[in-house]
């Protein structure tokens, strides 16, 4: 498979000092950020824009995701911003002019009790009437299309059943990552690494500066789109987000030959399983339960993962791990994002896609650049305001999503 | 993993442990008073420090007590384990902790101020405020 990957990129972008003063600036160079500053220079001409990285490129959760892409969410708020998404998955490689391997491959989420297949089915359902392609097998199917999964009822939890959603599936998200970050160069949007925001400039309640270890730039907008660090910066600028920042870690077996056609989650033994193009196992599970900023987590995490794997994948017992890392990821309660104004004036946040950001990553920046540019909400993140959390209109997709949160 | 010095039962590795998020959070002392906005930072709003942080440990699998614990949320570094009801421990280099009275495990009675001022503490409130940590997972 290592022949289908492209050759190494040479300089997609420049690396241009600050200037003095910007129309806008988004603080973090990941995914999010890169998108947000794309859209803002594509649908809004605002191209005299920065964006400021603390490390590099696309180093943060960018580049500690396991890749999934899907939309099978229940809520018609949540089914609205993630199919968008993959629908700008779906047309992204050929608008980037860069193939960044999406691989619509499926997903499939597992259900292993009653409860699981009640929730499964009822989330098909809604699937279906939002437009969002899904389907439920039965265990003889979940072993047709992916036939290395152990479907016998001898083990603690037995597949019952899985939701499948075939558009779903995996993209390489480095090349995502430099997909956008050249087209921003080329509309002239500047990135800028190494350049840590130290603080915020205020007028009053409108920010119109940040302070970063480079120097002071002006600017007449923020866009915060930094993850794990999203309270760090409400708080340099004077205002509360509802987020717990939490590791959460993943990991990658040696490269093997092709055994896994799909991607497969088990909420109820908890992991995720795809294997990457190169031929790597990718899996993921649950973040450590504390709050965490260390970009690393407890073994024992990795170690209940990699038992959940084996009981539903038998033949990974003969693999081995080869590298696992953590990320910093932005919780919420109600395990949706949040999109939208801030308290204070000409700055915006977008955060708490928590664990599952990567594959909102186009619509995140969509959205999000709307609502800079115009200063209100698009229609499809207006209900990620961080006013749901007075309203009490939360988008409570624990246990809903597909995923255990 | 985290190796936790359980005031009762000695250290303990992480996973005999659950988490309780963080600590000297008040149940407000009169909840019907609260604005939409002050009943919001009562029930989603946490600090979510960068630094040295004052949380709550269950010994779930032990003693079954709660107690407190300040640990740096970067270098994971236990600093200090303390009872519920105790004031939190100075730490060198971070402001210095909220003074409010601080509640005993057990004790349902509240002492923090109306205003949803996450200084003070309580243990009464734990099935609503104490926000599970998410069993999270990337998908």
């Amino acid at each position: 498979m290592a022949d289908l990957l492209p050759e190494h990129p040479d300089f997609l972008w420049h690396n241009p000092e600050p200037k003095s003063s910007y129309d806008a600036v988004i603080v973090g160079g990941g995914g999010h950020g890169l998108a947000t500053a794309y859209y803002l220079a594509k649908n809004h001409g605002m191209t005299n824009i920065a964006i400021l990285e603390k490390g590099w490129l696309a180093g943060g959760n960018m580049a500690r995701n396991t890749t999934i892409i899907r939309s099978n969410y229940l809520w018609d708020e949540s089914a609205a911003i993630y199919e968008q998404a993959l629908k700008l998955w779906e047309i992204l490689p050929e608008e980037l002019e860069y193939d960044f391997l999406f691989s619509q491959r499926g997903v499939m989420n597992l259900a292993h009790t009653l409860g699981d297949v009640r929730e499964s089915v009822r989330r098909v359902g809604a699937n279906k009437l939002n437009g969002v392609d899904a389907e439920w097998l039965d265990p003889k199917q979940v072993k047709e299309l992916c036939p290395i999964l152990n479907i016998n009822d001898n083990i603690r939890y037995p597949v019952m059943g899985a939701t499948y959603q075939p558009r779903a599936g995996i993209a390489k998200h480095d090349h995502v990552a430099w997909a956008f970050a050249r087209k921003c160069d080329e509309l002239g949007v500047d990135i800028i690494q190494n350049c840590e925001v130290t603080g915020f400039v205020k007028d009053g309640n409108r920010v119109v500066g940040v302070k970063t270890n480079r120097g002071t730039i002006n600017t007449g907008k923020v866009g915060l789109c930094a993850a794990g660090h999203s309270s760090v910066l409400a708080e340099m600028a004077g205002f509360r987000l509802p987020i717990q920042s939490h590791p959460l870690q993943a990991l990658v077996s040696e490269l093997h030959e092709p055994v896994h056609p799909t991607v497969v989650m088990s909420n109820h033994v908890h992991v995720y399983v795809s294997q990457a193009h190169k031929g790597e196992l990718v899996m993921g599970a649950g973040v450590d339960s504390y709050n965490g900023y260390g970009q690393r987590g407890s073994f024992h995490v990795i170690e209940h993962q990699m038992a959940a794997a084996v009981e539903l994948f038998p033949i990974f017992a003969r693999a081995h791990v080869l590298r696992t890392w953590g990320g910093i990821v932005d919780t919420t309660l109600d395990a949706s994002p949040i999109v939208g104004n801030t308290p204070v004036e000409n700055m915006f946040v977008n955060c708490g896609w928590g664990t599952g950001g990567f594959k909102g990553t186009p619509a995140a920046g969509l959205t999000f650049a709307h609502n800079i540019a115009t200063g209100a909400p698009h229609r499809l993140n207006k209900p990620f305001a961080l006013e749901r959390f007075e309203t009490g209109a939360l988008i409570d997709e624990h246990g809903a999503a597909a995923v255990a949160h | 993993m985290l190796l936790i010095s359980c005031p009762n039962c000695g250290s303990r590795d992480e996973t005999e442990f659950h988490y309780g998020g963080q600590a000297h959070v008040a149940y407000p002392e009169n909840p019907h008073e609260l604005t939409d906005r002050e009943w919001a930072e009562f029930l989603f709003y946490r600090d979510n420090t960068k630094g040295s942080f004052a949380e709550r440990w269950l010994h779930s699998t032990g003693c079954r007590q709660w107690f407190n614990m300040l640990r740096d949320t970067v270098t994971y570094d236990i600093q200090a384990v303390y009872p519920m009801g105790t004031p939190r421990p100075d730490a060198a280099g971070q402001r210095t902790a909220d003074t409010g009275t601080a509640s005993t495990a057990a004790d349902s009675t509240t002492t923090g101020s109306a205003a949803p001022d996450i200084s003070g503490t309580s243990t009464s409130a734990t099935s609503i405020s104490s926000t599970p940590a998410p069993e999270g997972a990337t998908k």
